[in-house]
């Protein structure tokens, strides 16, 4: 039945109707897949893409349905992976948007340089960490991924490439536009030096969620990077116990105490990962219960050390434990997963406490929350974080009602001038967008104006009214 | 656009006066449905309950739609299409006719398989392709346990079930794939107007409970699902029941 609605799939070789979904694996729509090799072959991709418009996707990490378009065209941009110059002494970096972060450290790592903020994981492109203005642990220090973006290339919806830099309308429109104002094709990042590839990591535990609120105000700003896994099934006393991780790239001398002959001595700069088999495609939903999801918490807290200091980490463990199990999306099996992101101002800790305490006390089955202190916020429009606390979790998508749970999270947050993170949203109700992006209404008009046809769409946008 | 439960925006229901999707209706209103049409052959009961379900806060609209008039379909749906994405489309006409009386009339009895059989092979292919267009959407099939094994007692109407059933179930497999999602329904005894007088099967059941199922079969994606649940194992020993057998269940 799918000859009559993929006319183009005939015309385009690279082009293939097919179900995608995010990270999360829900909410699964159709889409007419297009894989632009070159920069014109994106520009025919966009002229060409039909009543019901196009979006650009990159590793399709976003967990929800950002770069999902039902019905219209969905633009791989992963053909697009060439990384151009790198200029060495001053430290940026000319790429492709479909360039992934591995690939840049691949690339810069050997030459004492690292990306300048990367999230948990190194699986995304350098289009999708403009588009969703992605943090990292650093981002109390260092911001968001588009204050490091010097300039970009944007393939706007008259077929127009636009070189748009820091400071304009249309760069605060992209960087956190969730690909609506167009087609990322090149980016100019600044990077961040780097002495070795090793982190230097201090750990310690925290007792509840106070203890911890407590240990990051008073000594985030000693580190580059820090966050908190957060134990979301710990009751009582022991509610929002948490194990720190901080800590910053390690200088040369710090590799001493190492042996004389260890690989890491020899090759400072080499970039080193591991990766396990993936779990297969079929695993069955509910194995992570809040009995193995508990066992698991239990267990992490248990082996992480109450106090270390300096310890030297490879930079994939540091920032990217999960990226060692591809396709680890699948252990919530086929029902999927939802990731819940909000921020909250400082001075709202009451809120969070709050959340924590209503999330704990609900038994949510969450195994990888982390709890982080934001610094200043980006200009983006749509742009995520706002100094305060930010939390983020996963939940299996099929624990009865957990949409209203959500819904009632998502009210408390709203209520205390917080906001969830779009770029891993499937579910927010759309009425309650506009309190939490008071920019809203700028984006809207200027997408308006620059893109009156409404070229550029996802499923995304199409749920919230973007 | 369906969020990560699978919940709907937008429900376009096919027999606007159907208690089980006026129960489903009222549940998904009370969610995330903002936007409802309610198709049907215009009455007050269909302007009553669009009523009801504007009085929930969704922003309700009626579409003159009647199962026995395929040549129709089209130009029904396609005016609810042509106003938007429709992120659920609920096909729910039926109706369960007069075994008895339907014996000696035989043009009663086709008029029962044209509204349940044939008015749903037009209606559901009409909309299975406007779903295709947009690249989502669930179907979602009322059929009936009825339909599993016909009986004796009201086998024109269990059959045209097993028609529509069987049916909405190869259109699903046509979909697998494009994004479109099709569920197809089983209850059994529903208490509801439609068997209002009629004396009660096992394991009967609630248009509420049809409701929650469906929003339950939403959220997994089934492709089957039976209200209530029980159903599915007893349907499957009824199945493979020997015909001698089965003529004389009390059923």
């Amino acid at each position: 039945m799918s000859a009559d609605t993929a006319p183009d799939a005939a015309r385009d070789p690279d082009a293939d109707w097919d179900t995608v979904t995010g990270w999360g694996r829900t909410a699964p729509t159709g889409a007419l897949v297009v894989r632009p090799r070159t920069y014109e072959e994106a520009a025919v991709a966009v002229r060409d893409c039909g009543v019901r418009g196009g979006i650009a996707r990159g590793l399709g990490r976003a967990y929800g349905d950002a770069a999902q378009n039902a019905g219209g065209a969905v633009l791989d941009m992963t053909a697009l992976d060439r990384v151009h110059a790198v200029d060495v002494a001053g430290g940026t970096v000319l790429c492709d948007a479909g360039v992934s972060l591995h690939r840049l450290m691949e690339v810069l790592l050997p030459l004492g340089w690292f990306v300048p903020v990367t999230p948990g994981t190194r699986y995304v492109t350098v289009g999708g960490a403009i588009g969703a203005d992605i943090h990292g642990k650093n981002h109390h220090v260092s911001g968001s991924f588009s204050r490091h973006v010097l300039s970009l290339e944007l393939l706007t919806a008259d077929g127009r490439v636009r070189t748009v830099a820091p400071g304009t309308p249309l760069f605060d429109a992209t960087a956190g536009g969730m690909g609506l104002t167009g087609v990322i094709l090149t980016a100019t990042l600044r990077l961040q030096p780097v002495g070795t590839a090793l982190m230097s990591v201090d750990t310690e535990r925290a007792a509840d969620l106070d203890d911890l609120m407590a240990r990051l105000t008073a000594t985030d700003h000693r580190y580059r990077y820090s966050v908190a896994w957060i134990d979301l099934l710990a009751r009582g006393r022991a509610t929002g116990r948490a194990v720190l991780t901080r800590g910053d790239h390690a200088p040369l001398e710090a590799l001493d105490a190492l042996p004389a002959r260890s690989r890491a001595r020899r090759e400072p700069l080499a970039f080193r990962t591991s990766r396990l088999p993936a779990p297969p495609d079929f695993l069955p939903g509910g194995l992570l219960s809040r009995t193995t999801v508990g066992l698991f918490n239990e267990l992490w807290y248990r082996k992480a050390p109450r106090e270390s200091r300096g310890r030297l980490q490879r930079i994939s463990t540091f920032f990217h434990p999960l990226d060692g199990v591809p396709h680890w999306n699948r252990v919530y099996g086929r029902g999927g997963f939802v990731q819940y992101q909000f921020v909250v101002g400082h001075g709202r800790e009451e809120a969070l406490r709050s959340i924590v305490r209503r999330i704990s006390e609900r038994r949510c089955p969450s195994f990888l929350a982390v709890l982080k202190r934001f610094g200043e916020a980006d200009p983006g429009w749509l742009s995520f974080p706002v100094p305060g606390w930010t939390l983020a979790l996963d939940i299996p998508a099929g624990l009865p009602g957990l949409g209203a749970f959500l819904d009632e999270l998502d009210e408390e947050v709203a209520d205390a001038g917080g906001r969830v993170y779009l770029a891993k949203d499937s579910r927010l109700r759309p009425d309650l967008l506009a309190a939490m992006y008071p920019r809203l209404d700028d984006f809207r008009a200027l997408r308006a104006e620059l893109d009156p046809r409404g070229v550029f769409v996802s499923d995304l946008a199409r749920r919230l009214a973007l | 656009m369906k969020d990560a439960f699978g919940l709907p925006q937008s429900l376009l229901v096919l027999g606007g006066t159907s208690e089980i999707a006026l129960a489903t209706a009222r549940r998904l209103v009370a969610r995330r449905t903002r936007t409802v049409w309610l198709a049907g052959r215009p009455s007050p009961a269909l302007d009553a309950a669009a009523g009801q379900l504007r009085d929930l806060g969704a922003e309700v609209r009626t579409v003159a739609f009647d199962a026995l008039d395929p040549e129709g379909h089209e130009a029904a749906l396609g005016k609810v299409f042509a106003e938007g994405d429709i992120d659920l489309v609920l096909l729910a006409f039926g109706i369960l006719g007069d075994q008895a009386h339907d014996e000696r009339e035989p043009l009663n009895a086709v008029r029962v398989a044209q509204t349940n059989y044939t008015g749903a092979v037009s209606a559901g292919l009409v909309a299975a392709r406007s779903l295709q267009a947009q690249g989502h959407g669930s179907l979602v099939v009322l059929s009936s346990v009825a339909g599993e094994r016909a009986r004796r007692a009201n086998f024109i109407y269990g059959s045209s079930k097993a028609g529509l059933d069987a049916f909405a179930q190869g259109l699903g497999d046509a979909l697998h794939g494009t994004g479109v999602h099709v569920m197809v329904v089983r209850p059994g005894f529903v208490r509801s107007r439609m068997t209002e007088g009629m004396e009660e099967a096992p394991l009967a059941t609630t248009p509420e409970a049809v409701a929650t199922a469906i929003e339950l079969g939403l959220r997994r994606r089934s492709e089957t699902v039976w209200v209530p649940g029980a159903l599915r194992v007893v349907m499957a020993a009824v199945r493979h029941l020997p015909r001698t057998v089965f003529r004389r269940l009390p059923v």
